[in-house]
């Protein structure tokens, strides 16, 4: 394997795996703290042969990469809270209507316009119910700047493979953190199946394997509606069989390839008294504090979400069911401790702390338990 | 049996369309295959349908034997822009109302004007929301009563096609659905032409405003030709002598680069 050793933030780390993973389109609008993203998007997409536009707002960027990804392109959008907001309507079309595109928010302070610059978890719950209707996605979430440039190929390569809108959810923290990354050079690239015979372009005899995507300009007179839809596309607007089977099939096609989607990584002691659960940046102060208290005689271990939706709760509660405590750390004020207290009850604990950007830091973690576990 | 000309241009499946009876949409739809067959299209291959919501986003989906996509309330232009970028080789059309266009897309409509985008953009204008059931639209005339103007409409219309043209594109005209000859030459000329192309059509709703006010649709037509007014005769004429008249023609027709050839010559 060849390695190339490279100096990044999380953003351009973001940034760079797109492009390797064959994005060629992006739209979006400038937000802080994303904008960084897309000025580097401006300037390198073009020399690649891909398309750069900065849309009016970002209800014209998300829907701008709709028209893109239906078209052709791997397309991608990055944006923070409020422009996330934004795009919400726009993401939902794009489940309904199956069109691979990926979403990077990078997380600030809210809510509205709250501390646009300092960093937050607080979008969790937006990125998995920010739609209206029966809608499910895939939510992946960085810890590092390698895992922003891996998850994000990972993140069109789950576009492709589903026919699926997929949110990449950088903080703040990741988002500007520089760090000497070594980035393999043979990575695995998912293409788009297209299909150029008449056929029944949103309907699978297999609901885990979506249909493929019909060209345009070849004659096929495609379909594309965001109302509910039979197999060939015709509106069934009043047809309850037609959008039990429409709705059903597209979270089996999420569901059903859960064993794939589901990824996550656990430090610490194999069967530990105290577990911490955590997500994006505040996996690496917890990871420290694990490696604290264990040194201090405490059997700890920190189990990182790297996938935020859909959660495999079974391999949850594999985790949780081992340990006598659970720590839920979030830099907001309890969003993926909902997920854990499902599993795990009245033993999981919530630890808080929002304003400023200021981090969780691994000294507070080490306190806390100290504090809780005697 | 006899068919229809221009049923190439329909997915038979679909006909009779959903429209009202006496809705300027089917009017439209003949001009609009009119021009391509006169522009010799045997199909509509090369091109690609984009709509919102509403009635006339209706009109491609399902209608047109073609590939169309029916996006969000309003954001046709922005899916329709994002196609282009991917496919310039397709020509991209946008269908919409009033409300869809100029309503709550009104800001897509303003910067896809600017930017020359390389799409066509035909706005239905009637003058309300037609499918909700007759509430004031941004085009509604002042003092119109509708559903939620029971007092009568307190505010101005949007002159759209001014504001279209100030803001660019490529070609602006306006024509009601009772000028037929005049739109199929629009179209004709709207078409094949790079840049951002607009074309807006008065057309009575028939079931939300004509039946009120007690007109026919025909008659409606015709008082929609009565109080037009050609934007070749309004020279010299101040705005308030033109006061309720719709000004109908072609506002604008250059030939400036487009989206795409602008990509070109900065060497994108």
């Amino acid at each position: 394997m060849i390695i190339i050793r490279r100096f990044w933030t999380g953003n351009i780390a973001s940034a760079e795996g797109a492009l390797r993973a064959g994005c060629n389109f992006y739209a979006g609008y400038p937000i802080t703290p994303s904008s960084d993203l897309m000025e580097y998007m401006a300037r390198e997409l073009p020399k690649r042969g891909g398309v750069f536009i900065q849309g009016e707002d970002e209800i014209a960027s998300i829907n701008m990469l709709i028209g893109a990804s239906i078209a052709g392109a791997k397309a991608m959008t990055a944006t923070s809270g409020p422009g996330f907001s934004l795009m919400q309507e726009g993401i939902g079309l794009a489940v309904m209507l199956e069109a691979p595109l990926v979403i990077v928010d990078v997380m600030r302070l809210g809510p509205a316009t709250g501390q646009a610059t300092k960093s937050g978890q607080g979008d969790l719950m937006q990125s998995r119910w920010g739609r209206h209707g029966d809608q499910v996605l895939v939510v992946y979430a960085p810890s590092s700047v390698k895992e922003a440039f891996l998850l994000t190929i990972k993140a069109f390569n789950t576009a492709e493979s589903l026919r699926t809108p997929v949110v990449v959810l950088l903080d703040e923290l990741i988002g500007h953190l520089w760090e000497v990354i070594d980035v393999p050079e043979d990575i695995e690239v998912v293409e788009r199946v297209w299909s150029s015979e008449p056929g029944a372009f949103f309907d699978s005899e297999v609901p885990e394997n979506p249909p493929p995507m019909p060209k345009l300009g070849v004659g096929l007179n495609v379909l594309y509606t965001g109302s509910t839809h039979d197999g060939y596309g015709f509106r069934k607007t009043q047809d309850p069989d037609a959008h039990n089977k429409l709705v059903r099939r597209i979270h089996r096609k999420i569901y059903g390839n859960l064993d794939r989607i589901f990824i996550y990584d656990y430090h610490g002691e194999d069967a530990p008294d105290i577990l911490f659960i955590t997500f994006g940046s505040v996996s690496r102060p917890t990871t420290e504090a694990v490696d604290i208290l264990n040194s201090d005689g405490y059997r700890v271990g920190i189990l990182k979400l790297m996938t935020l939706w859909p959660i495999d709760y079974t391999v949850l509660k594999s985790f949780v069911d081992k340990s006598q405590i659970v720590i839920v750390p979030e830099m907001n004020l309890g969003q993926l401790i909902h997920d854990v207290k499902m599993v795990g009850g009245d033993k999981v604990y919530r630890f808080n702390k929002i304003g400023g950007g200021i981090p969780i830091y691994s000294s507070e973690l080490v306190g806390y338990v100290k504090e809780v576990y005697k | 049996m006899i068919s229809h000309p221009y049923l190439k241009y329909l997915r038979s499946e679909t006909v009779p369309t959903v429209f009202c009876p006496g809705c300027g949409i089917g009017i439209l739809m003949k001009a609009f295959f009119e021009a391509l067959d006169k522009l010799e299209y045997s199909d509509m291959r090369e091109f690609v349908f984009v709509s919102g919501i509403g009635c006339s986003a209706w009109i491609p989906s399902p209608h047109f034997k073609a590939d169309t996509i029916h996006t969000l309330h309003g954001r046709a232009i922005p899916v329709a822009t994002g196609v282009k970028l991917v496919r310039p080789d397709l020509n991209v059309v946008v269908f919409g109302g009033d409300g869809d266009i100029a309503g709550i897309g009104g800001n897509h409509l303003l910067h896809a004007a600017r930017r020359n985008m390389d799409i066509l953009v035909i706005m239905v204008n009637n003058e309300v929301y037609g499918m909700t059931g007759g509430q004031v639209a941004p085009t509604t005339p002042l003092g119109m009563k509708t559903t939620t103007t029971p007092y009568g409409n307190p505010e101005h219309p949007l002159d759209t096609c001014s504001v279209v043209a100030s803001a660019g594109g490529n070609y602006v005209a306006r024509w009601t659905v009772g000028h037929y000859d005049q739109l199929v030459k629009s179209f004709i000329e709207a078409i094949p032409k790079n840049g951002f192309r607009f074309i807006e059509v008065l057309t009575p709703c028939t079931s939300r405003v004509s039946s009120r006010i007690g007109l026919s649709p025909a008659q409606h037509i015709k008082q929609l030709i009565k109080d037009s007014i050609l934007i070749d005769k309004t020279e010299g004429i101040k705005l308030e002598e033109i006061g309720k008249k719709y000004v109908i023609g072609v506002f604008k027709n250059v030939d400036n680069p487009g989206y795409i050839e602008m990509l070109r010559r900065l060497g994108r």
